[in-house]
């Protein structure tokens, strides 16, 4: 009985690890907060379908977060714009390392509402990869979009949001 | 009293006399005395952190501690109340209670009993180190959500690893409750003839062994992201701090009602004792218990409405969150349908029953507007929140333990405490914690924000009346412990059944219960004349 119970709390602890996957498994269902996806590019091809509706405007809006304050500077280029669904876009976002030193900085894009996050196709973007920075450097980084025009009618405005987080020692761990 | 005789000359065997009786114990008795003390103890820890918390808050402005300080003193008041004071007077109480009222002995495990005990002295002293080290006690909230805590400095790794050991004893207490349930009920007595304070431990038992290690598991996680780089709820690395939210939190529903079942059951022992009446709807005590465990582990996300969530899912937690007020209904109902024509008298133990009855109620109900979303995009976060939860958990679970205390205090010690002082204490106590916890539900409703050192002045006058109710209702608990302390050491001898209407097998034992409960077991008769006046 006293093993038994004991399996069962040990049962209960990888249940807490198994957790971890089974709310990506949830967040796929839903499509909500799923940065995973946002990760990765999509090609053109799929997604350069013609709009049934070429009247329509999506406003997008872009904004840039900083996980602590003082060591980076980053921000859009512009702030918003109206973009006609199943056109591929393309704007900048421009980033300068403060830090005093060489580093690795990293962007975790968001989308809003999350509803949207399916619709966001990026073929190009600079969150796919990790950014290298020079001390002091200032650099011009573009994300290449297409809202799909399969987006739900109701969706007039969808957000684009980044986190650009100083990430050398997590990523040379990855590089190496 | 048919065994009265024959169990005296057991209690000589192996007592250990001293330090070494304390420490190498292994009587239910004795261990069930030590996590009183222990819990006592922390009682008064955190609830001296929090009369700084209140003294902060007696005035708007900072007058007395740091920013940073006040929040180390709500987080490490909520751990110590939490994982120190209820669990362990709980567990206490449950080693006290369970063998003499399922007529066992002792505990089944007593060497894993003694480890557990003693595991938590050790993560308490770590907890309590955090206060002196540089940059502080923990100070992001109890719920430790990331990146907050990741952010904490050296009080990081005392933190979790005392965490991991508080788990682990409140584990191995669970298991050795179920074991000596399952395995050491005297012939006769049947589970559905169990007193309701076992049942309710039975299962909170297993809520226990079900969710402590998911709490264990997300605390290992934030470890692993804090130094060995993985990105469980970091978001650089592609983590996401909302997932430690909902493991939290599955574990963090489950717990509270593992911080009230028990308390449940004392006080459908304690109400058909002063009404002198069977406890009403026995079978549906039961049954609304292990409903009330079950649905606990499918609202935990009622705690993060605000976070984003599908409105599928948003509906889907109210409505399981507010399906909950359906048991606990079932029990309020009875606890009112047994003291029905009654014949009901006030003793301090009744008392304390009856004010968990009314404002643990209070506290279901302001649980009922919280469930509500749209409502709870206003409330949360809000002192409104701090008022559920503090109706909930003192005059709820806190009350009922001291009800417990009192009501089993003369079997314990022999000799009866003053009834006139333990009254003083409950009045005091009653009308402090309602000045200390009512003007919150004000305050929230207004719109202050919990976890907060300073406030704008038009929430003065409130927060002022709430202070002077914590410092009577805190300074009043000493009167309990010179309660306990004079009925121990010079109270009157107690009769063996000191409540006329106090039925169950805890109560055919002689008074002061031997050191070995039930030893030889009790016949079939006495058995069946406990289960019989029970039901």
């Amino acid at each position: 009985m006293l093993l038994r119970l004991l399996g069962v709390a040990g049962g209960a602890f990888a249940f807490g690890f198994a957790l971890v996957p089974l709310y990506d498994v949830l967040c796929d269902i839903t499509g909500i907060g799923n940065s995973k996806d946002l990760l990765r590019p999509t090609s053109i091809t799929a997604v350069n379908t013609p709009s049934a509706d070429p009247d329509r405007r999506v406003m997008v809006e872009f904004v840039a977060e900083l996980p602590t304050v003082g060591s980076w500077e980053f921000s859009p280029v512009v702030y918003e714009m109206a973009v006609q669904p199943g056109k591929l876009y393309e704007v900048d976002y421009v980033a300068r390392n403060l830090t005093g030193r060489d580093t690795v900085a990293q962007a975790i894009p968001n989308i809003a509402p999350g509803k949207a996050t399916a619709f966001f196709r990026k073929t190009e973007c600079f969150c796919f990869t990790p950014q290298h920075f020079a001390q002091n450097e200032e650099r011009v980084m573009p994300v290449r979009f297409v809202v799909d025009p399969a987006l739900p009618s109701h969706i007039d405005r969808v957000t684009l949001s980044y986190t650009f987080y100083d990430n050398s020692t997590r990523v040379a761990a990855i590089e190496d | 009293m048919a065994n009265t005789s024959t169990v005296d000359h057991h209690d000589d065997h192996h007592a250990p006399t001293g330090l070494k009786r304390w420490l190498y114990a292994t009587n239910h008795k004795d261990i069930g005395t030590l996590y009183l003390i222990f819990a006592c103890t922390m009682f008064f820890l955190g609830g001296a952190m929090a009369l700084v918390i209140r003294a902060e808050l007696f005035q708007p402005g900072l007058q007395f501690v740091d920013p940073q300080f006040f929040n180390s003193m709500t987080t490490m008041h909520a751990l110590l109340m939490i994982f120190g004071a209820v669990m362990p007077a709980w567990t206490g109480l449950a080693n006290w209670m369970i063998p003499m009222q399922v007529g066992a002995p002792d505990m089944a495990l007593p060497r894993l009993n003694n480890f557990s005990f003693w595991l938590l002295p050790f993560a308490f002293t770590l907890l309590l180190l955090t206060l002196f080290i540089p940059g502080g006690a923990p100070a992001g909230g109890w719920t430790l959500y990331p990146p907050l805590s990741l952010q904490a400095g050296d009080s990081f790794p005392l933190t979790i690893f005392a965490i991991h050991l508080m788990g682990i004893s409140s584990i191995l207490g669970a298991i050795n409750v179920v074991v000596t349930i399952m395995n050491m009920r005297a012939p006769g007595m049947g589970l559905l003839n169990m007193p309701l304070f076992c049942w309710t431990w039975l299962i909170t038992a297993y809520l226990l062994i079900a969710v402590m290690p998911v709490l264990a598991g997300a605390v290992t996680m934030l470890l692993t992201d804090h130094f060995f780089g993985t990105a469980f709820f970091t978001a650089a690395g592609g983590g996401d701090p909302v997932m430690f939210q909902h493991i939290f939190w599955f574990f963090g529903h489950p717990e509270v009602y593992i911080l009230i079942l028990p308390a449940f059951g004392v006080v459908s022992e304690i109400i058909p004792t002063f009404s002198r009446k069977p406890l009403f709807g026995y079978e549906s005590m039961v049954y609304a218990s292990a409903s009330i465990a079950f649905l606990s582990f499918i609202v935990w996300a009622h705690h993060m409405f605000t976070v984003g969530m599908p409105l599928a899912g948003q509906l889907f937690f109210m409505l399981s969150t507010m399906l909950i007020a359906v048991p606990t209904g079932v029990k309020v109902f009875n606890w009112c349908a047994t003291m029905w024509k009654g014949s009901i008298s006030f003793e301090t133990p009744m008392l304390f029953a009856l004010a968990f009855l009314f404002l643990f109620t209070i506290g279901g109900f302001s649980g009922l507007m919280l469930a509500i979303v749209p409502a709870d995009f206003q409330y949360h976060d809000s002192y409104f929140v701090v008022a559920h939860f503090h109706y909930v958990l003192v005059p709820g679970a806190v009350f009922a333990i001291m009800a417990g205390v009192y009501y089993w205090l003369p079997k314990w010690s022999g000799r009866m405490y003053s009834e006139k002082l333990g009254k003083l204490h409950f009045w005091l106590s009653t009308i402090g914690v309602n000045i200390l916890f009512f003007p919150q539900h004000f305050l929230g409703l207004a719109g202050m924000p919990r976890r907060i050192p300073d406030y704008s002045t038009q929430f003065a006058d409130w927060n002022m009346v709430s202070s002077i109710g914590a410092f009577v209702f805190g300074f009043s608990q000493l009167l309990f412990v010179y309660v306990i302390w004079q009925a121990v050491r010079s109270g009157e001898k107690a009769p063996a059944r000191p409540w006329e209407g106090a039925t169950g097998l805890d109560w055919e034992l002689p008074t002061p219960a031997p050191y070995h409960s039930w030893d030889p077991p009790p016949t079939r008769e006495v058995v069946a004349k406990g289960v019989a006046q029970q039901h």
